[in-house]
């Protein structure tokens, strides 16, 4: 282990901002937030991160260490390269100050996600089996890091595409309610319109930095693809549905529904 | 004159983890304008941290259970000290709360049969608890949040409350605070204020807590004169992570335990069979053969030593590290490898697998783990109506770990997310009621204001002061050599001594810098709370001169029937502030009525 630790942080506002070093004594089994916090305590009392569990269930203290996004309680300094560590806000969100981003346009998009509709509980609970809801639980892991959301391309580097795309943590939301085994809401099209489901190009790069190793393309993206399209697309269930008068909710109904 | 926006609600609620967030949905259902405050983004609570489950017996895994038997277990856990109409209202209404958190989204696991499956734990007779692998708290608080965001409550995030507003009548209108983001200053007139804010445990140096859990509720409603109960109850986890150093602290969840791990010294010993205390002696497995047949069949043997009460299990592993029978690095052995598979544990402990595996480097499915107790959960807390949350003074209602009586000198694992939906919705209801039959616009003192405010910025004008990071790790030592797991009371007089010496540097902290998301800053207005709930701590400790559940007294090992009469009552009835002299003494404990004290007798 080396003696001394040198960090590189990103210390600015959203007027501009630069990266500061700092030297510190190692300490053994250190994350990346212990050192952060040394650095509070003796050098720069004004360093502002967030954080708040410091066990990898919260989701509070996500930055891009040496260029990727991680959670700082999670990243052990014995773990990353030799050298000086650099640790940057994340890129996709408007900084506040220092490694603490506006994260409120995931906020935003949480309030457009219809909610769960279950018909009228029954007699002694709902029944639903584990197999059932396993694939739901996935989902769930979900720490709200907003890790996936930093690094999807479509918003980026397009800050004008966040107006009408809802990104990785939300589409697993969205398949979570989807495949819930009760659920009455149907929220398609909603997802088709406004959503901007059809931008993601599945290249996979949320799921490379879940922490919580929730396989987002490929078990929420892709098969809510799939349903939107077979929704919207599929000549047959258009047929089906001419033919037995079935109307697909809208965007708003949806919405309304269950709320 | 100070500078602020203001705001005005029906109901307002500090703290966003389970209770806030219950007793915030409760009030909008019933059309009420209602506020959601908390220091931390919306989602991050220490609720959140929650694994091992939702205690509440609705009998899915073992139909034999019951309100009585979960009532029994939670009074004797917190050796008789609970508010007993608080335990009966948890035990009766949480089956309840929890298939309304399924209703609303939450999935739990499943028995075969389809129903929510339930989980093992320390002090519960019965599989009680309702959960998601382990991180229960994690489906607890998003499927709140949806709920809440559902409803459109408004939210306000990274938005610290530093003091409750009171009217010209001297009941609570309002509180202040300011928007962490840009350290602008915010004033909320409210007909009804629900503090939620959580425990304490920041205030140590070992801690399971997160940076939030500063006592500020605790504090606030001492401030504002309300009564305070229990504060020397504090629940040491047995549990938590030794090493690396800087990982300390954190929670290790009784699951392990519920599902079949065991606890041996570093002679291999499984040493709890040498800890069970005559309370528990008649329900415990006196061999290992016979413990071990428990987990697959409740009737085929007695509980294992393991899952007693955690103040049982912290207390026992504190006296074998003392011993010299402790880990290399100061704790004891958790053994689930060699004793279930390693799929099982990967499925049951997912996250506690991560856990290790990533922070320690330790395989949890090969290799026992080194844990040690660690500071968790404060069971004392402000004096509340059981039905309604309502503390002793008018227009303020607690609920969750802030408020006190339930839980008695110890709680069970488990009984504090039920604690969060069971008293976080009744607090809501009591609020909503008090705050629809309240006349008048609220007034808050301006003077209170102007007063919160000068103090809040003081830090900014001196010239020269005190570090706060330093003032806090000066608290933390001193609250855990001296008022740890095991007390005495020339160490309690000794820890009074430097509080009272921190209370005055606190005073003269100094702070550079700006005001926008400055930590230093906020550290710096935590103080006040941290040290406030830290005396109240202390106080109690010295005058409970007994050992029960939490509080343990080396030079008073034994519990004391006299001291198990009462509450030791806190109040500032001078004036509120750090600084402030605190009054305690004795207070009867409510009388059980004679249909429940029979669950007690023998045969039961």
């Amino acid at each position: 282990m080396a003696a001394e630790v040198v960090m590189r942080v990103w210390r600015g506002d959203s007027s501009g901002g630069a990266f500061a070093e700092y030297r510190l004594p190692a300490q053994e089994g250190e994350v990346v937030l212990d050192v952060v916090h040394r650095i509070q305590a003796t050098q720069a009392g004004d360093l502002a991160c967030r954080w708040n569990c410091k066990a990898g269930k919260c989701g509070s203290c996500s930055a891009e260490i040496n260029g990727t996004p991680r959670l700082m309680c999670m990243t052990r300094m014995d773990q990353l390269p030799e050298g000086p560590v650099t640790v940057a806000p994340m890129r996709t969100f408007p900084i506040i100050r220092d490694l603490v981003t506006d994260v409120s346009f995931n906020f935003e998009v949480a309030k457009q996600v219809p909610p769960f509709a279950p018909p009228p509980r029954p007699e002694g609970g709902y029944r639903m089996a584990q197999v059932d809801i396993e694939r739901g639980q996935e989902f769930c892991k979900c720490i709200e890091c907003f890790m996936c959301q930093d690094v999807c391309h479509v918003i980026r580097d397009h800050e004008e595409n966040k107006a009408h795309y809802a990104g990785p943590r939300f589409f697993i939301r969205f398949a979570e309610l989807e495949m819930h085994p009760l659920d009455t809401n149907d929220r398609r099209e909603l997802l088709r319109q406004r959503e901007g489901l059809g931008l993601c190009n599945i290249t996979k790069c949320c799921t490379e930095v879940c922490p919580e190793h929730i396989k987002i393309t490929d078990n929420a993206i892709i098969p809510l693809k799939e349903r939107v399209v077979d929704a919207a697309y599929d000549p047959v269930a258009w047929l089906g549905r001419t033919i037995l008068r079935r109307r697909k909710a809208s965007p708003n109904e949806a919405a309304a529904h269950g709320r | 004159m100070a500078e602020y926006e203001t705001h005005d609600y029906d109901v307002i609620v500090s703290g966003a983890g389970g209770a806030g967030l219950r007793a915030a949905i409760e009030a909008k259902s019933r059309g009420l304008r209602t506020a959601l405050i908390c220091k931390s983004l919306l989602g991050k609570a220490h609720t959140v941290m929650a694994e091992g489950g939702i205690a509440a017996a609705m009998g899915n895994v073992y139909p034999e259970d019951n309100w009585q038997v979960h009532f029994r277990d939670t009074m004797r856990g917190g050796k008789m000290l609970n508010n007993w109409r608080m335990a009966q209202l948890h035990a009766q209404e949480a089956p309840e709360r929890v298939q309304e958190l399924e209703a609303w989204g939450a999935l739990f696991d499943r028995t075969a049969d389809g129903r929510i499956l339930q989980r093992d734990f320390g002090g519960h007779r019965y599989a009680r608890l309702a959960h998601v692998g382990d991180r229960t708290g994690l489906e607890m608080i998003r499927t709140l949040q949806q709920r809440a965001v559902a409803l459109d409550v408004a939210v306000f995030m990274e938005c610290k409350i530093l003091r409750l507003l009171s009217d010209a009548d001297g009941v609570i209108s309002g509180a202040v605070g300011y928007w962490r983001a840009t350290g602008d200053m915010v004033v909320f007139s409210a007909k009804a204020v629900v503090l939620a804010t959580g425990g304490v445990g920041k205030s140590w140096k070992y801690t399971s807590n997160s940076w939030e859990c500063t006592g500020d509720g605790h504090a606030m409603a001492l401030w504002a004169g309300a009564d305070l109960i229990d504060m020397e109850c504090v629940q040491f986890h047995p549990t938590g992570m030794v090493w690396p150093l800087s990982v300390r602290g954190i929670l290790v969840t009784e699951g392990v335990r519920g599902d079949g791990g065991v606890l041996r010294n570093a002679e291999g010993r499984r040493f709890m069979f040498d800890y069970v205390a005559d309370m528990f002696r008649e329900e415990t497995a006196d061999s290992e053969e016979e413990a071990d047949r428990w987990y697959a069949d409740h009737s085929a043997g007695r509980r294992p030593p393991e899952l007693l009460p955690r103040d049982e299990v912290a207390r026992a592993i504190n006296t074998e590290v003392k011993a010299g029978r402790g880990s290399p690095h100061g704790g004891v052995f958790l053994d689930i490898a060699s004793r279930r598979s390693p799929e099982y544990i990967r499925r049951r402990l997912p996250s506690m697998y991560h856990q290790f595996m990533e922070l320690a480097g330790v395989d949890i499915t090969a290799e026992p783990m080194e844990v040690g107790p660690t500071c968790h959960y404060m069971m004392g807390g402000v004096r509340v109506d059981a039905e309604t949350g309502a503390a002793t003074v008018p227009g303020l209602f607690v609920c969750g770990e802030a408020a006190g009586g339930m839980h008695g000198s110890n709680r069970l694992g488990g009984n504090s997310l039920s604690d969060l939906l069971v008293f976080g919705y009744r607090a809501g209801m009591g609020a909503s009621d008090y705050a629809e039959g309240r006349t008048g616009t609220p007034a808050p003192n301006q003077a209170e204001i102007e007063h919160t405010v000068a103090e809040a910025l003081a830090p900014f004008e001196r010239d020269d002061g005190e570090n706060p990071y330093e003032l806090h790790h000066r608290l933390q030592d001193t609250m855990q050599d001296l008022v740890g797991i095991i007390r005495t009371g020339d160490e309690l007089d000794q820890a009074l001594e430097r509080l009272d010496e921190l209370v005055f540097l606190a005073g003269k902290v100094k702070v550079t810098g700006g005001r926008a998301y400055n930590p230093a800053w906020n550290l710096a207005t935590d103080l006040p709370a941290m040290l406030t709930v830290s005396r109240c701590v202390t106080l109690g400790a010295r005058d409970r001169r007994e050992s029960r559940g939490g509080h343990t007294r080396e030079d008073y090992p034994n519990a004391d029937p006299e001291f198990g009469k009462v509450n030791l009552v806190q109040r500032q009835p001078s004036g509120g502030g750090m600084a402030e002299e605190i009054k305690i003494g004795p207070e009867p404990i409510p009388e059980m009525p004679p249909e429940l004290a029979a669950l007690f007798e023998e045969g039961h």
